[in-house]
């Protein structure tokens, strides 16, 4: 015991994780984030309940709007999964940004190849490849961690860097719109090439399915299949992973293949269909931003679905207040920043608590 | 630090004017320490005279590590008395034990890697004003005590050995009067050791008391003056290891009185051999690990072969290379019912008939966050086909759980129930009941009744000799003796890596077992390897 303090909070281990405040604690952080925003835009000048309004709630009361919180969450929701699966096997893939540019570019790739073909659907061709691309980019971490032990943290969030010069040099390169007036972005994608809007009247496609498919199917892996017990196992108690002979090559292999591959995958939605061409604006930091859709959705595929479609918003309401309260564009990024502080700091009480001590009086 | 007066000079320690030759530096009168479910010392008398090496010989869990962490402050005596120097003592943290004068060596280091061995030694002062001229002092202690130590060197670089020698000139900072060493061999070569015995010799014959501890008994026998020997919590014996033979050490150590095998069973030597292991050898991937050296030994259907030795000679490397953890060079150094698989990785040998029940219960034999059926599943899937095209056949899992729940009699409120939730003897009983309901042909278990109730392991060992009565061949790998004596048809034991032949257990004494355990073989001596 301290002595001479004055009442004061202590932080008391709970001996075992909480489930209640494991589900508790995203939704705090979203509440303590609001707060925190509430006060940020005071101080700038702004009617916070206004502000808040704006960012939280306008996206959501039109059709579109509430059609865009789909098309943003998708790539959001894809590339989470991915994480989400490595993460529960303790696999830290923090470069799905580049994963996700490499799957952009190898389906540009196919899109400009094939750009005068408008007899059959391109876009489908374009899938295997953005998959492919993003398999491919987790796949060098994957390999530098199995022969040299390399920590997969840094080296796949270097090759993010890498992903982002070779997409930069490719658009002011080799493929560079011969009639874009000097400007560094490829040709605009033939239509064969986009894929299918589904609803009309909203940007809503394909790739919004993908993601409530992958949704699905990781939610099955993760808790009926050997692969996912397999997971599991490596993330809790990586020896008993080894005396069950749970191989973990063959799942680090696995975790940045399949997190790769459905960054890749969520890449070539994304110039498939948004955007229609590859530029350099393509990055917009999904990639990272899913990284806090992942632990958002406690690393459980439905959780992540919930967690995409927050951050999605974060996104339609970041571009509102910009447009509406002509606060600049890093609010977003603030906004994200903050939840995910705040998130790290309410996930302590997943395993703690706060006990009030009042000197003079023994702690019970 | 009230010891630490003059150290702020960069003099070696001389012998103290005050060091009374006429009583002891520490006396310990009636030491008693109780845990819960164990005694672990229970009325200890020990004198500490300065200017002496005395021993602190016992077996695993004989009660030596508690009463060095009572000495060091770590622990609080139940009862008993702390004397120095004639004063009483209470010591409620190391830092009072430093104070006085006391310092320790521990088994395994707490150093940081990156940094040097000035910048080590600095992290560990206290006082910062003793962090003036350091580099300054650490070459000088260095140099009297014959400890070469490079002070500028990363300790990422340095071997064992010289690790151990920064925190000694750590303890000699402190100019200590009492310095414990807890089994300081374990990691070291023999050349490392006998230049570690010329710099004890030389603190001790300064005037500092040095208390050792070991269970290696040629090592007490060359070192030491004194020796007290600890049974069950108890001191059994102080002697003068000088004049004593190992062979009365090693009866005082393990006791005379163990029980003969009390199953009636008549081991079958026309059975078919399942499971051999033939010239095993194996450098250890952990820093502190024990290499395997020629490993041979074979186990016949329904025999038991129990594995006996002192922790941290090789048992925990040799259960990794017969469960498949960790692999041996060549296929053909297991082989499993004829099957060579030595290559084979745990799940491999399980599909041959093999089960393993590793020695920690806890993230390793299960997962602690997982439910007793997904632990039922982690190695149980194979054998009991509880997984479909790579799809978990939850029904089947479940009824799987509840089977070794049932008929192992584990506690629990089901096969829902997390594993962190059942008492460490529950667990065990869970996790020994998993695999033999396996049915295996060959069942290699280590340490099956640690930290487990006297019921508990009654119902364990029966399972175990009711397993061996339906043609398995069992390995157990245990520090129990007792265990070992009333199991096992064969017995064989591990020291420094190397296994002893195997032999009838009605054939072997308790004294020869005992300087096996203390690493003497016949007439080779093995050292820490």
């Amino acid at each position: 015991m301290v002595r001479g303090w004055p009442m004061h909070l202590e932080i008391v281990a709970r001996g075992e994780r909480s489930k209640l405040w494991t589900y508790l604690s995203p939704v705090l952080a979203i509440v303590l984030t609001l707060v925190t925003a509430a006060i940020l835009f005071l101080l700038l000048g702004k009617d916070p309940m206004t502000a808040l309004k704006v960012m939280w709630l306008d996206p959501l009361l039109t059709k579109r709007g509430f059609a865009e919180l789909f098309v943003k969450g998708a790539p959001l929701v894809l590339i989470a999964v991915g994480l989400a699966l490595g993460f529960r096997a303790n696999v830290w893939n923090i470069g799905a940004e580049g994963q996700f540019i490499m799957g952009a570019i190898f389906a540009s790739g196919v899109a400009l190849a094939f750009h005068d073909v408008t007899a059959w659907p391109v876009w489908l061709a374009m899938i295997p490849a953005g998959i492919l691309g993003g398999a491919f980019w987790g796949a060098i971490p994957a390999f530098l961690k199995l022969r040299f032990n390399a920590n997969e943290i840094l080296t796949s969030l270097m090759l993010t860097y890498v992903a982002t010069l070779i997409l930069l040099y490719l658009v002011v390169g080799p493929w560079k719109d011969p009639e874009g007036y000097g400007f560094p972005q490829s040709r605009m994608f033939g239509d064969s090439a986009n894929s299918p809007r589904v609803i009309p009247g909203t940007r809503i496609h394909v790739g919004v399915f993908a993601a409530l498919a992958v949704v699905g199917i990781g939610w099955f892996v993760l808790s009926k299949s050997l692969l996912g017990f397999k997971l599991k196992v490596l993330g809790h108690a990586p020896r008993a992973a080894a005396y069950a002979g749970f191989s973990t090559g063959q799942l680090t292999w696995l975790s940045l293949l399949v997190g790769g591959g459905l960054a890749g995958l969520a890449g070539m939605f994304e110039v498939a269909g948004p955007i229609g061409q590859l530029t350099p604006a393509l990055p917009t930091g999904y990639g990272f931003t899913a990284i806090i859709v992942a632990f958002l959705g406690r690393l459980h595929p439905v959780g992540v679905l919930f967690g995409g479609l927050v951050l999605a918003l974060s996104y339609l309401g970041g571009e509102k207040a910009q447009i509406l309260l002509g606060l600049p564009a890093a609010v977003t990024k603030i906004n994200q920043g903050i939840l995910l502080f705040y998130l790290l700091a309410c996930d302590l009480f997943i395993r703690y608590r706060l006990r009030l001590v009042v000197p003079g009086r023994k702690a019970a | 630090m009230g010891g630490a007066g003059g150290v702020g000079s960069a003099e070696s320690p001389v012998v103290r004017s005050d060091s009374n030759a006429d009583q002891p530096l520490l006396s310990l009168r009636g030491i008693g320490k109780t845990f819960p479910g164990c005694i672990a010392n229970e009325a200890i008398d020990l004198d500490l005279w300065p200017g002496e090496i005395h021993a602190l010989l016992g077996e695993n869990g004989a009660g030596k590590s508690t009463l060095v962490k009572i000495i060091y402050g770590v622990l609080k005596p139940d009862a008993g008395e702390i004397r120095w120097q004639g004063r009483p003592v209470a010591l409620a943290n190391p830092a009072q034990a430093r104070a006085l004068g006391i310092g320790m060596v521990f088994q395994h280091f707490s150093l940081f890697e990156a940094l040097t061995v000035t910048e080590n030694i600095a992290l560990g002062l206290t006082d910062p004003s003793q962090r003036r001229d350091l580099r300054h002092r650490i070459v000088a202690i260095a140099d009297a005590y014959g400890l070469p130590l490079d002070p500028d060197r990363v300790v990422h670089d340095l071997s064992v050995g010289e690790r151990q020698r920064i925190e000694i000139v750590r303890c000699l900072l402190q100019d200590p009067r009492l310095l414990i060493m807890d089994e300081p061999t374990s990691v070291l070569t023999p050349q490392e050791a006998e230049r570690l015995f010329a710099t004890l010799r030389r603190l001790a014959a300064e005037g500092c008391a040095i208390l050792y501890i070991s269970h290696k008994l040629d090592e007490i026998r060359a070192l030491c003056e004194r020796a007290t020997i600890l049974r069950q919590g108890r001191v059994v014996a102080t002697c003068d290891p000088r004049i004593e033979d190992s062979r009365y050490l090693a009866e005082l150590m393990i006791g005379a009185e163990l029980a003969a095998p009390s199953h009636g069973r008549r081991p079958d030597f026309d059975a078919a051999t399942r499971l051999v292991v033939a010239h095993l050898t194996r450098a250890s991937d952990q820093q502190f690990g024990t290499d395997l050296h020629d490993i041979t030994f074979d186990v016949r259907a329904g025999e038991i072969l129990g594995i006996g030795g002192i922790a941290g000679n090789g048992q925990s490397e040799l259960m990794a290379v017969l469960s498949g953890e960790v692999l041996a060079d060549r296929s053909e150094r297991i082989t499993l019912d004829g099957q060579p698989v030595g290559r084979v990785g745990p799940d491999g040998r399980r599909a041959c008939g093999a089960c393993f029940v590793p020695e920690e219960r806890n993230d390793h034999g299960a997962v602690r966050e997982m439910t007793l059926a997904e632990n039922a599943f982690l190695s149980g899937h194979r054998r009991r086909n509880l997984a479909r095209r790579g799809i978990i056949d939850r029904l089947r899992t479940l009824l799987f759980a509840g089977e070794v729940v049932s008929d192992f009699d584990v506690r629990t409120s089901g096969p829902k129930a997390e594993a962190r939730s059942l008492s460490g003897g529950n667990l065990q009983k869970f996790i020994v009941g998993r695999e033999i309901l396996q049915r295996p042909g060959v069942l290699v278990v280590a340490q099956p009744t640690w930290g487990v109730d006297a019921g508990a392991a009654a119902d364990i060992h029966q399972a175990l000799l009711n397993l061996a009565d339906t043609g398995a061949a069992i390995v157990i790998i245990s520090q129990d003796l007792d265990e070992l004596m009333m199991l096992s048809d064969r017995i064989a034991v591990i020291a420094g890596g190397r296994l002893s032949p195997p032999r009838p257990v009605g054939e072997v004494s308790v004294a020869e077992i005992g300087l096996l355990m203390g690493g003497v073989h016949g007439s080779r001596v093995a050292h820490a390897s």
